[in-house]
């Protein structure tokens, strides 16, 4: 190895690309832009009214850590070339399961959270499986199991129990422990972290690590963006294509059971409008709709995001009604630059 | 080379297939020899792909003996032809837009550190070096490939499949959607190929291109075997009039 480099070293000369323009094809570059952007205008905004408070930081990142740890998922599946509009709903159905087991069945907290887990994965496999044996697009599939995951849950719990809502939770065998891990603050600087930011970042950290050190990272953009290729290639894309649906179910699964712990109880309606929130912050963290490109980090930033406005907004004094219109015209803007960003990335070489 | 002493890498003779009540191929014989490139011509319909995809696995032959590299073979699926060696470039097939050059060239066979990580200051170095020996203007090697020309493009697909131990590459239209420049380019690495001793077999729909590169030629009509002829012992007229079945002349040429 070491003779034939030497003997082609001169090649080495044209190849470096500038530091700058391999930053601009950063997938996540304009989601830390924007980053920086939100935070400088509610620290304007709203700077007074204690959204720079430490108080005001740990209140938008819980909101931003349970929108990313499904929008990393999310992520990862899109680069893959795939929707999941199931989350939301998969989140109502664990959060009910979990409630109903624990509750009215009498299970131990934990043996719950499992089961619910357990069918999580089931969905994750039926998604995978359906959607790569029948060659239909993930977006009819899963939007399909978003309305069928959702009728059943709301139809199970009905029958069960005779409500949408269950709760008293509290106090069941289990509960406690579980608490710790999924619903537990940590203090700091003064005020109370949930611990579901350490699990957004660490997912985080997990899930770039995935994409860009690992064999089976490499094949995701390469299913996404070129499945024929990837397949004739020697590539699994069906065993990729599955795993990656039950990432999502459980990153699903596992903002569920975050939810369910902090609340005690649980409520078939939960997780409604998840799977589009987590496409915007997937979007915007500059992961490209048709597959093949993206970012997990990207994601992560783009939830951030999304905490900053959702609760920046309130913490501004403005009507909280208007946060879905400001949502939706970042989602716009970002898909705009990011365009034109990579566009020019792409060209100035 | 005497290619008439030789022993073909791929020897293909009486392969017949049909699918359903229609007959596909009939009797249809083939040679490529290592360090050689063979043109397979013939009309639309001609049979042509269906004869590449008995080679490269993904069709199996009803009737006839397919021999490569000194053996009987009847490979199961596309798997097992590369396996065995045989590799297929398909037109606009082959790549991902927006991974790196070296990611493509890597995809389904990436090296890992001994940590289990990707190596990629390894395999963007080697993957470099691969892309040298194949007399390629090498492209940055980061750079997405849809950034890339499309000859670019066609040359990496085309150098990826050369590059995993494989001994017979088989090129559907390798030039079809380029321009004359890249067309040079992408004919100048198949030329490296051959002179490392490859055994190339390619479809092309243009004639001066099979007359530029190939050695032999062998025309397809209709489903049926028309014959094969050197290159040198032929012309262009000659091939026209074989894929028009002005002439049918049967035998080795």
């Amino acid at each position: 190895m070491s003779v034939s480099s030497t003997a082609t070293a001169p090649a080495v000369e044209h190849s470096p690309t500038p530091l700058l323009k391999r930053l601009l094809l950063k997938p996540e570059m304009g989601a830390i832009a924007g980053a920086v952007v939100v935070w400088i205008i509610f620290a304007i905004l709203a700077g007074d009214r204690g959204f720079l408070s430490a108080r005001g930081t740990a209140n938008y990142l819980e909101v931003s850590a349970e929108l990313g740890i499904l929008a990393i998922a999310v992520a990862l599946l899109m680069i893959g070339g795939e929707f999941d509009l199931s989350v939301g709903s998969t989140i109502g159905a664990c959060g009910m399961i979990i409630a109903i087991l624990s509750a009215e069945y009498g299970w131990n907290y934990w043996m719950a959270v499992v089961a619910a887990l357990v069918v999580a994965v089931l969905i994750g496999v039926v998604n995978g499986i359906v959607v790569d044996k029948t060659g239909l697009p993930s977006f009819i599939v899963t939007l399909a199991m978003l309305f069928m995951i959702r009728g059943a849950t709301i139809g199970v719990t009905r029958e069960i129990t005779g409500r949408t809502q269950v709760g008293g939770l509290k106090e069941l065998s289990g509960f406690e422990s579980a608490q710790k891990v999924f619903a537990s603050d940590i203090h700091l600087f003064g005020t109370n972290w949930a611990i579901s930011i350490v699990w957004w970042l660490v997912l985080t950290l997990v899930a770039t690590w995935i994409l860009l050190r690992t064999k089976f990272g490499n094949w995701i953009p390469g299913v996404g963006g070129g499945l024929q290729a990837a397949r004739n290639l020697g590539v699994p894309t069906t065993r990729v294509k599955v795993t990656l649906f039950v990432c999502t179910a459980v990153a699903a699964w596992l903002v569920a059971t975050i939810q369910v712990t902090s609340f005690g109880g649980a409520d078939v309606l939960r997780g409604t409008y998840r799977e589009f929130y987590a496409i915007v912050a997937v979007v915007i963290g500059g992961t490209l709709l048709t597959g093949g490109y993206g970012s997990a980090l990207g994601a992560a930033l783009g939830a951030l995001i999304f905490g900053m406005v959702q609760q920046g907004i309130i913490f501004a004094g403005i009507d909280a009604d208007w946060f879905q219109f400001v949502l939706g015209g970042m989602l716009l803007a970002a898909v705009l630059i990011n365009r034109f960003v990579r566009s020019r990335a792409v060209l100035v070489r | 080379m005497s290619a008439e002493t030789a022993t073909p890498l791929l020897r293909v003779s009486g392969a017949g297939k049909s699918f359903g009540a229609v007959t596909a191929l009939e009797r249809v014989d083939i040679e490529v020899f290592p360090g050689q490139i063979t043109g397979l011509v013939g009309d639309n319909g001609a049979g042509k792909s269906t004869l590449i995809k008995i080679i490269s696995g993904v069709h199996q032959a009803d009737s006839g003996l397919v021999e490569f590299d000194g053996r009987e073979v009847s490979f199961a699926s596309a798997a097992e032809a590369r396996a065995a060696g045989i590799e297929t470039v398909f037109q606009d097939l082959a790549l991902a837009g927006n991974m790196s050059v070296w990611a493509n060239i890597y995809l389904g066979r990436e090296r890992t550190t001994s940590f289990g990580f990707l190596d990629k200051k390894g395999m963007s170095q080697s993957a470099r070096q691969m892309l040298e020996q194949f007399r390629m203007n090498v492209p940055p090697i980061d750079a997405p490939v849809a950034a890339l020309s499309g000859g670019q493009r066609q040359a990496i697909a085309i150098a990826r499949a050369a590059a995993w131990g494989s001994k017979l590459i088989i090129m559907d239209e390798p030039t079809a959607a380029l321009g004359v420049g890249e067309t040079a380019a992408v004919e100048e690495v198949i030329r490296g190929l051959r002179d490392q001793g490859y055994g190339l077999l390619i479809i092309s729909h243009n004639l001066d291109q099979v007359f530029r590169l190939a050695d032999r030629i062998t025309v397809l009509r209709r489903g049926r075997y028309v014959g094969s002829r050197m290159t040198s012992e032929t012309t262009p007229e000659k091939i026209v009039a074989m894929i028009t079945g002005a002439q049918t002349g049967m035998g080795a040429g």
